[in-house]
């Protein structure tokens, strides 16, 4: 009770609300009795304690007041709403710089990926595979070395017009319907040469570019129809190493080429086309490769230009079937009938090159200039 | 010299704990912070707490008899924010680099040691006052922290007069006397 008391006076001494006499009478009793004087130093410094603690609490609660205040007025901004939203941005600030990272490897990986996958794929037109069609340079120099046939083809070509490419082309039927690789056909339409230099007037009826085949027709007065072909278009398959040959324009005049059979499948596993091992040339396109039967078994379309010696050639079964889907809609090929057997059979190279040299035929394709 | 009288105005306000004072203060800076936080690896709460510790800090140098601010409130509050978040982040185990605009701060170390050490003192009287318990917790606080009268307090908590609550109060202060001077005196 009595330190109660004490402390009441302490108190009030402190705050200064003491009557002069009783202060003057507290005063000298500070003086005569230390405890006291201690306890009145110990409470001002508890009491000025108190008063920090009161004010920074107070202090504190009109922080915390402002602070709300100016998010609900949206001066201060939290990312919305504190937990969800807040939260997504903190973490986007925390990994951003592994979230790029992480996003930079994810694109290189991508870029890899495709790279790989745009080498490893099957495409005609691939830098790796070169079209072994002529470029206009090449014939054009070639045509004024024979000088001598260049007042000819002026009369048969229509005027005004700018050769783009040339290539090889054979009949598959006698009454003019010729075969040869759609790459060939850069224009929009074209004359065809035969062995003997002799020029005629063709037709494109149909350009396949997914099979890379195309079907031509001889429309020419000049043009006498043959009866029947020498050779005959394989439509079952042929054997690895099986000797084959092919004839040509990579020049004007026609080229004989041997070789054999080194794989089924074509550039990259393509089983509608199969691999030859010989030497060919660009001008080779859309020439026919035979077997030592004189059965066409294919037409020369590609070469690898990372390997000499490795060409590809459209398997013959491509024809058949490309010409089977043309007669359901084109009436002008339901005319055609192709040979299904070889009267060369049992013939030597020689006599069998001879007869099939006429039907083989060097194809300029143009354009209107 | 307009701007530097609004300022004195502010500041005032802040120490009389004025809330209009202390909201100008407050959106005028502390968005600023708020992004210096952000940026540097921390979250929204971190910039409250970082801020807050601030104006705090503001405050018990405003309230000073020998104050003198010889920059600008934005400057201080910057340096001041500065400091403390790059002291977490080192006690978080975390550094990073002080480089950046460094030429805009001002020194605040002195204040900042004042200030750690009232925060300590807030903490010693927070724990004391925490286990004093009810109702000698209400009481102390309706009388020293609202500073109600005692009559009122009297019948808030239901005393019979005001010089029964007025002995209730002294008891309970003399309890959270001894439990503050307990820790007081171990950490001064």
């Amino acid at each position: 009770m009595e330190d109660i008391l004490l402390l009441e006076t302490i108190e009030r001494y402190l705050s200064g609300n003491m009557l002069p006499e009783e202060k003057a009478y507290f005063e000298q009793l500070r003086k005569n009795t230390p405890e006291i004087d201690q306890m009145v130093v110990e409470h001002k410094l508890f009491l000025q304690q108190m008063e920090h603690f009161s004010e920074h609490k107070n202090l504190k609660e009109s922080l915390h007041a402002a602070h709300n205040n100016l998010v609900d007025k949206g001066v201060v901004y939290e990312g919305g709403e504190i937990s969800t939203k807040g939260l997504v941005i903190q973490i986007w600030d925390r990994y951003k710089r592994v979230t790029a990272i992480a996003a930079s490897i994810a694109g290189i990986t991508a870029l890899v990926i495709s790279g790989l996958v745009s080498y490893f794929t099957p495409a005609a037109n691939s830098t790796q595979l070169q079209q072994l069609n002529r470029t206009i340079s090449q014939v054009v120099k070639n045509q004024q070395d024979i000088g001598a046939k260049l007042e000819e083809v002026k009369s048969n070509i229509p005027k005004d017009v700018e050769f783009t490419t040339s290539g090889s082309a054979f009949l598959i039927d006698g009454k003019g319907y010729l075969v040869t690789n759609a790459h060939v056909l850069k224009g929009s339409g074209a004359v065809v040469v035969n062995s003997k230099g002799k020029e005629f007037n063709a037709r494109i009826i149909n350009v396949d570019n997914e099979s890379d085949i195309a079907i031509l027709k001889i429309q020419d007065d000049e043009y006498k129809p043959v009866s029947s072909l020498p050779y005959s278009i394989k439509q079952s398959n042929i054997d690895l190493g099986e000797e084959l040959f092919t004839l040509g324009y990579p020049r004007e005049q026609i080229v004989y080429n041997m070789g054999y059979l080194s794989s089924e499948t074509g550039y990259n596993g393509d089983t509608a086309s199969c691999q030859i091992s010989l030497s060919a040339n660009p001008g080779n396109s859309g020439g026919p490769v035979f077997n030592k039967n004189g059965e066409i078994i294919g037409i020369l379309s590609t070469r690898q230009t990372s390997a000499e010696g490795v060409v590809f050639a459209i398997k013959s079964k491509g024809i058949y079937k490309l010409v089977d889907e043309l007669k359901e809609s084109d009436t002008a090929v339901q005319k055609i009938k192709m040979p299904a057997t070889s009267a060369i059979r049992k013939k030597t190279r020689v006599e069998q090159i001879k007869e099939v040299a006429d039907c083989v035929f060097l194809v300029k394709a143009y354009a209107q200039k | 010299m307009k701007a530097e009288i609004n300022e004195q105005i502010l500041l005032r306000g802040l120490v009389n704990n004025d809330s209009k004072a202390i909201e100008t203060i407050y959106k005028e800076n502390y968005n600023m912070v708020q992004a210096f936080i952000l940026n540097n690896s921390g979250t929204y709460d971190d910039a409250r707490d970082i801020f807050q510790e601030a104006m705090i800090t503001l405050y018990e140098k405003a309230k000073s008899e020998s104050f003198v601010l010889t920059c600008q409130i934005k400057t201080y509050i910057y340096s001041v924010c500065r400091r403390l978040w790059l002291k977490r982040l080192q006690q978080l185990g975390r550094y990073v680099s002080a480089g950046e605009n460094l030429e805009e701060t001002v020194s605040v170390e002195e204040d900042l040691e004042i200030h750690e050490k009232r925060n300590a003192e807030f903490a010693i009287m927070e724990r004391a006052m925490g286990s004093l318990g009810e109702p000698c917790k209400s009481l102390l606080d309706a009388y020293y922290i609202q500073k109600k009268g005692m009559t009122e307090i009297a019948t808030e908590f239901g005393y019979t007069n005001a010089d029964n609550a007025k002995n209730q109060k002294y008891k309970c202060l003399m309890r959270l006397k001894k439990l503050f001077f307990a820790q007081y005196n171990i950490g001064e």
